[in-house]
């Protein structure tokens, strides 16, 4: 990452690749001071696990656990983690903008910004909210649905670890050679191999594939659940809203990302093999390359809406006291949107030059894909409606979502009109409007669910004080950090600019950099409340019907033990627990051993090996590479060999985690 | 695995049939390229697709038994599902790409012009 020096001489040696030391940023004071501190923060942590005695359990209860309940927490884990790095490249990126003004160059040379927004853009979607969503469904779903666990439980652990494997990859690009610098969809020919050399845009490439399998399969892992094992008398319309949402997300998890694993692997034999796929010449064709990713791209933004439309609908029913309004229409308007998110994508290139009658039709298939979406804000409305509305932290998430998200949804429908969209395009407006639904939507509605879930998955309360302080500071720092960036589109800023000649603008990016601070803050109590919640649990415990909830996850103890519901619970009806509730329902007291699956190793194996083949194919190293593959291809068999799968819970144990009750 | 009955695996009878089906299909694209058929490109490439999607029909039908009973009818609807969105995504890129082309490459028409008028002038000479 030698920004002054151009990249390091491109050689190759058949035992380390293309790597050379040259590759290690030494030279760039702001990465190796992050190393640095990323290395104290290690080590520290390394420590206290050592001193604690922690690595036992930590690879014991977690790493190899097939519990979908302990794999929902690593997810969200994962994410939040994530969230910081992508945060602190959004920090930068504003704090660059809010000097380069007028001249002044700023302080992060070109070569570095453009690394930062791609990682960006990268992380916080397919490191960030990705984990989020599978996160929440992961935990959640099988209980809504009164399971034991997901269909393939040994899958769950391995979706898990591939997509660590992923962001471990984009995290050692940081200090291994460098990032692509290329937007985060990297359009070609810019991610090509003549204008995208060194190793940047294979880190992309490879990070991204091997994330893209354990989505694809936890897609998969998913639905199969919905659909095999409900709890018995469970018909689809009886399946919470939550779980709805959940299998409308994972079909498109399942129909849209193969497009994105086949799209990458074009451009992946355009970069390894001299193909022509996406290049200028030799009948190549860059334009294919971006409708490809955008026939992805925008399934993949409602894969990332549709759970959090879920998470609303369960927790505005809950603190009304009421039914969904309208549940029907709330099914098949997340049903609708399912099939029209696939017929929308051209709105993200109008301005590629398909001509007035391509642009209006997918102009009107991006303004009736707003119908139904308005359909599900206004249930939401009528949901509170004459409802005894607790204004609670959960709720004050969902009204702070149906405020924010309303008016990104509308700068959208503005966006959907094309002769507007010349105007804006790649402008700053666009910037704002995509923020505006996925801190506004996804992000917002994320953190309504782990407030409204987290006494479910750990048994006490979020400290509401600092629960508060974040959504202030969250909520504040939207607005005053994007609504500037809404303005400066309007003038014809573009996005990703190094810096800027017009030092008019530059009030409004130093207002944008103070949201950002605001929003920092948000974040920061966002953990301080995790934090302080779990010195004081002992006065935050609260028993397993916290909120007064009315859906299946609730009538089980919480924390739930490893098989959740001690027996099969037979459903009339919706609202499976409200109705519980009524009838005054108790588990039988006759306990019976329970048949589980046993944790396995061969998840975590598979993407580590996963981890050292991408870091390998990435720098060239062929023969590391080839060793891997076949090392995994031999893990993959062994397994299959694998018959102590499963083991069965005693029912003496059973009554006696029974007999603790819902640890109130 | 008391679901397991519930899938059929297929008479002899319908596994023949496709077998049979499949077998046709196949040959007729092998002829039509090695039996150097009166045709034109385009049109032989049209008819090698339209029979490769009879073929993956086929293949759905009679092997890999997708009927409107199998899973209570869930396997069909996941299965049209999947075909609306290939064709959407296929039609839609074909549609979308081609009139990019249109619009954004005059250069590629003005060959495609000077390609005509020389076939032309062969077909005069």
């Amino acid at each position: 990452m030698a920004s002054e020096h151009g990249q390091p001489a491109d050689t190759f040696s058949p035992i380390f690749g293309r790597f050379t030391l040259d590759w290690i940023p030494i030279h760039e004071p702001i990465l190796i001071g992050t190393f640095a501190g990323v290395a104290l923060g290690g080590l520290l942590f390394l420590a206290l696990m050592t001193y604690f005695k922690l690595w036992g359990p930590l690879w014991s209860k977690w790493v190899v656990s097939i519990d979908h309940k302990k794999i929902g927490i690593m997810y969200m884990v994962l994410g939040f983690i994530m969230m910081v790095r992508g945060f602190a490249d959004a920090l930068m990126m504003r704090a660059q903008q809010a000097v380069a003004a007028g001249g002044s160059e700023g302080w992060l040379p070109p070569h570095h910004y453009d690394q930062v927004f791609t990682a960006h853009g990268v992380i916080m979607i397919f490191f960030v909210a990705m984990p989020f969503v599978t996160g929440v469904m992961n935990y959640v779903m099988p209980l809504q649905i009164g399971a034991r666990d997901v269909a393939f439980p040994f899958l769950n652990n391995f979706s898990f670890w591939m997509t660590v494997s992923g962001a471990l990859l984009i995290n050692v690009s940081l200090f291994v050679g460098e990032f692509a610098r290329v937007g985060w969809l990297a359009f070609p020919p810019l991610s090509g191999s003549s204008y995208s050399t060194g190793p940047g845009m294979d880190y992309y490439l490879w990070a991204l594939q091997i994330a893209g399998v354990g989505t694809t399969l936890s897609g998969i892992n998913l639905i199969a659940t919905i659909f095999k094992m409900r709890a018995p008398g469970m018909k689809l319309f009886d399946m919470p809203i939550f779980t709805w949402t959940a299998l409308v997300t994972n079909v498109l998890i399942v129909a849209a990302f193969p497009v994105l694993t086949a799209t990458l692997a074009m451009l992946t034999l355009d970069r390894y093999m001299d193909f022509r796929f996406f290049t200028n010449d030799f009948g190549g064709n860059a334009m294919m390359y971006v409708n490809l990713i955008w026939i992805w791209g925008h399934p993949e933004v409602y894969i990332l809406i549709i759970p959090c439309f879920g998470i609303i609908s369960e927790i505005v029913s809950t603190f009304s006291g009421k039914p969904i309004f309208g549940y029907r229409t709330m099914v098949w308007a997340t049903a609708c949107i399912m099939v029209l998110s696939f017929v929308v994508w051209l709105h993200h290139f109008f301005t590629m030059g398909s001509g007035a009658s391509v642009n209006t039709f997918f102009g009107i298939t991006t303004m009736i894909i707003a119908v139904p979406t308005g359909v599900k804000i206004f249930n939401w409305l009528f949901t509170m409606y004459k409802g005894r509305v607790r204004l609670e932290l959960p709720m004050l998430w969902v009204i702070g979502f149906l405020v924010t998200f309303t008016i990104g949804g509308m700068t959208g429908v503005m966006l959907a009109i094309p002769p507007v969209d010349f105007q804006l395009h790649n402008t700053l407006f666009l910037i704002a409007h995509f923020h505006n639904v996925i801190i506004g939507g996804v992000v917002f509605a994320i953190i309504a669910g782990v407030v409204y879930w987290w006494p479910k998955a750990f048994g006490f309360k979020l400290d509401e004080k600092w629960g508060r302080q974040a959504f202030w500071g969250w909520f504040i720092g939207f607005y005053v950090a994007f609504m500037p960036l809404y303005a400066l589109g309007l003038m014809g800023v573009t996005r990703r600019m190094n810096m800027y000649p017009d030092a008019g603008w530059q009030p409004y990016f130093i207002v944008a950099a103070i949201g950002a601070l605001i929003i920092l803050y948000g974040i920061a109590c966002t953990f301080i409340c995790f934090f302080v919640s779990i010195l004081n649990r002992k006065e935050l415990a609260c028993g397993g019907d916290p909120w007064d909830a009315r859906t299946l996850e609730w009538a089980t103890q919480s924390p739930p033990a490893p098989y959740n519901f001690p027996q099969e619970i037979h459903v009339v009806g919706r609202e499976a627990f409200w109705q519980m509730k009524k009838e005054k329902y108790a588990f039988s007291t006759e306990y019976t051993s329970i048949h589980m699956p046993k944790s396995t190793a061969t998840g975590v194996v598979l993407s580590a090996l996963a981890f050292i083949f991408g870091f390998a194919m990435v720098w060239y190293i062929w023969w590391l590479a080839i060793v891997m593959l076949v090392a995994m291809i031999g893990v993959g068999i062994a397994h299959t060999f694998n018959y102590n799968r499963d083991y069965y819970i005693p029912a003496d144990e059973v009554r006696q985690s029974e007999a603790k009750g819902t640890l109130a | 695995m008391a679901e397991h009955t519930e899938h059929s695996h297929g008479t002899m009878a319908s596994l023949m049939i496709g077998f049979a089906l499949a077998a046709i299909l196949t040959i007729i694209p092998f002829y039509l390229v090695m039996g150097e058929v009166d045709m034109t490109a385009n049109a032989k490439i049209g008819w090698i697709m339209g029979l490769g999607a009879v073929q993956i029909i086929v293949h759905l039908v009679f092997f890999l038994h997708v009927n409107k009973n199998v899973e209570e009818g869930w396997t069909l609807t996941a299965t049209i599902f999947s075909v609306v969105i290939l064709g959407i995504v296929l039609a839609g890129s074909m549609w979308v790409m081609h009139n990019m082309n249109e619009n954004m490459m005059p250069a590629h028409e003005m060959e495609q012009q000077i390609e005509q008028m020389r076939s032309l002038q062969s077909q005069e000479g």
